[in-house]
């Protein structure tokens, strides 16, 4: 069978199998003309070491070339959301920390904020900065780790991650110093936080914060510059702007693309609008450009931080009025949706006036960024892919759920 | 000049690598086990159970009033209420639990138990090298491995141990100082009622007749 008819028949087969809507033969590369080729199925993962998690991606080949990619993922799906509907409003905060994993800050955050737009809930000065402290240092941890691992990905083996997770196991130890736990931090609670944090932590995280900036020009001056990355990212898996919009694209990935959409500026959840930060735009969206968007915001983050931990005011932080236990809202409906540092991070409630939500749904940024990697990967080769990958930033707890 | 960049990043690398000699920032691992970074205070692990005094049996703080058996989020706790009764530190009659178990292979850690317990009868652990060859047996923790003295919680929470003693010292001396006044009371209205009765006594006397029904 030639190679050609093989392609063709294997096509269809995908595009029955997902559905007409999917569109017919749009992601089909036709094969050259003159050499005969043959399309060869690879699996790659689930269980691989550039798939950031069990996450399988089954990849046609032409040749070293992507014809089609499609994603496989449900192999970490836990089934959250049924199990928060069956539970206390309460219990499901240490859930969410188990969504995205290394943000867990900002997953309670978003979905403390559902629940406090379902019942009206009021949340004291203190906290407001306190949460946005916890968040920002949240987004510069993830965005240390995401650029270490991708450059993991593209073959620095070692020493950018080693650098990266230095800092990050420093953030992680402020974390543990307040919440006790380095990752699952079940920190923020309805109309608060559970515990305030001391003077000292305070202090600590100022000389941190103030020694944040070095690392970032380090790493600046370990790779701005370098032949080899500049080669293996500029122009690689690059998502247009129409697209990225149209397939609900959000966060680095969206900015990349040069769409000025940050739910910090749009949204102005918490208190963000007391804050000087700029929002750094790419303008090719290829993996470079999502690179740096990583680099950049690490470096708003720290100009959020300075400005949140010189100005956070004494008082309580937790507000008196709001039952945490046993919380039984009124009929009603929310929607709560931050910038993690993924994306639009969004907690949808529904309640009908029991103990537990009626409906729970979170809107996850990993899965909905995800979506268009075969559009990003088509015609790479397949070393592009993991590159392409790496640099969408997923966290697989946070897609299957 | 091509490779500048190269060139840049392996002597940024080679900082890296002398300063982790001379500077404390870039030296940051341990040689675990045999030195270990010590834990912050609210650092947590799984629960125990608290209790006062010398015996595990008596001085459990725990009432058995499942509260923290309904809020913990993946219902690992399996509490079973006992018939009879013991007296707790006020001396007030409480249930205990006769069996209280917690399967640490399904916790997750999350405190949640230990902010609902009205009775400051569960806290957080810090010790974490916990690993067994028992699959089945060795993680679920009974009564008995979960009860540890109120000595030991105020060693790794000292400022947490040293607030909720506080706490528990002014509820003592509150209640103590209400056994006392109800005492005080009681002896106050047995007087006058005592008083009352002979008055009444002196009165029938004098009237020479018995009250009508
Ligand atoms: S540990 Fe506390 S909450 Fe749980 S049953 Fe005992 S007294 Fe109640
Ligand atoms: S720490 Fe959380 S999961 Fe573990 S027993 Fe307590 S409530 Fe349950």
């Amino acid at each position: 069978m030639s190679g050609k008819s093989m392609m063709e028949e294997s096509a269809i087969g995908l595009d029955e199998q997902m559905g007409a809507t999917y569109g017919a033969g749009r992601h089909t590369l036709k094969p050259d003309a003159e050499h005969e080729s043959q399309i060869l199925e690879v699996a790659i993962g689930p269980q691989h070491p550039s798939t950031h998690g069990v996450f399988r991606m089954d990849v046609q080949l032409d040749g070293e070339r992507v014809v089609r990619l499609k994603p496989v993922f449900g192999y970490l799906h836990r089934n959250h959301e049924k199990i928060a509907e069956n539970a206390a409003y309460l219990a499901a905060i240490p859930y969410t920390d188990r969504l995205d994993y290394l943000c867990s800050m900002t997953n309670n955050w978003g979905y403390v904020l559902a629940v406090e737009k379902l019942v009206g809930i009021a949340v004291p000065e203190r906290t407001e900065y306190i949460r946005v402290i916890m968040a920002e240092l949240t987004r510069f941890q993830n965005h240390s780790a995401l650029v270490g691992f991708l450059l993991q990905d593209m073959g620095a083996s070692g020493t950018p991650l080693m650098y990266a997770f230095r800092e990050r196991e420093k953030i992680l130890d402020l974390f543990e110093a307040v919440s006790g736990a380095r990752m699952m931090c079940n920190y923020l609670r309805f109309g608060g936080v559970r515990v305030d944090c001391t003077p000292e932590w305070l202090e600590e995280t100022r000389q941190l914060v103030g020694r944040l900036p070095r690392f970032v020009d380090e790493f600046e001056r370990l790779l701005r510059g370098n032949e080899i990355l500049m080669a293996r990212t500029q122009g690689v898996g690059v998502l247009p702007r129409e697209l990225a919009v149209s397939a609900g694209v959000t966060g680095p990935m969206l900015r990349a693309s040069g769409v000025n959409y940050d739910i910090r500026k749009v949204d102005r959840y918490g208190i963000y609008d007391r804050f000087k930060f700029r929002v750094p735009l790419g303008e090719h969206g290829d993996v470079y450009d999502r690179y740096m968007m990583r680099v950049l915001e690490m470096r708003e983050s720290i100009a959020i931080l300075e400005q949140a931990l010189k100005e956070i005011p004494d008082g309580p932080v937790q507000d008196p009025k709001t039952k945490v236990r046993g919380l039984r809202p009124k009929v009603g409906e929310a929607y709560g949706r931050i910038e993690s540092p993924k994306g639009e991070l969004g907690f949808y409630l529904i309640s009908d006036g029991t103990m537990n939500p009626y409906r729970y749904r979170v809107r996850p940024p990993c899965l909905i960024n995800l979506t268009i990697l075969e559009d990003m990967c088509l015609g790479l080769s397949v070393a592009d892919v993991v590159v392409t990958l790496g640099s969408v930033d997923i966290v697989m707890g946070e897609v299957d759920r | 000049m091509l490779g500048e960049g190269i060139v840049k990043g392996l002597i940024e690398t080679a900082r890296n690598f002398v300063g982790s000699y001379v500077d404390k920032d870039r030296l940051v691992t341990v040689q675990y086990p045999e030195e270990r970074n010590p834990l912050p205070e609210a650092a947590r692990n799984f629960p125990f159970l608290l209790y006062d005094g010398d015996d595990p049996e008596a001085g459990l703080r725990c009432v058995s009033c499942h509260i923290c058996e309904k809020e913990c989020p993946p219902r690992c706790i399996h509490i079973e209420k006992s018939t009879d009764k013991k007296p707790d530190f006020v001396g007030k009659q409480q249930f205990y639990p006769k069996v209280f178990n917690i399967d640490v292979s399904v916790c997750m850690s999350c405190q949640i138990c230990v902010e609902v317990c009205p009775f400051d009868a569960i806290r957080m652990d810090k010790e974490f090298e916990l690993s067994t060859d028992d699959r089945f047996g060795g993680l679920l923790w009974t009564k008995k491995e979960l009860a540890k003295p109120n000595e030991y919680y105020q060693k790794i929470h000292p400022m947490e141990a040293a607030e909720t003693d506080a706490r528990r010292a002014e509820e003592l001396k509150q209640t103590q100082a209400k056994a006392a006044a109800a005492a005080a009371a009681a002896a106050a209205k047995a007087a006058e009622a005592a008083k009352a009765a002979e008055a009444a006594k002196a009165g029938n006397g004098a009237a020479g007749k018995e009250p009508s029904a």
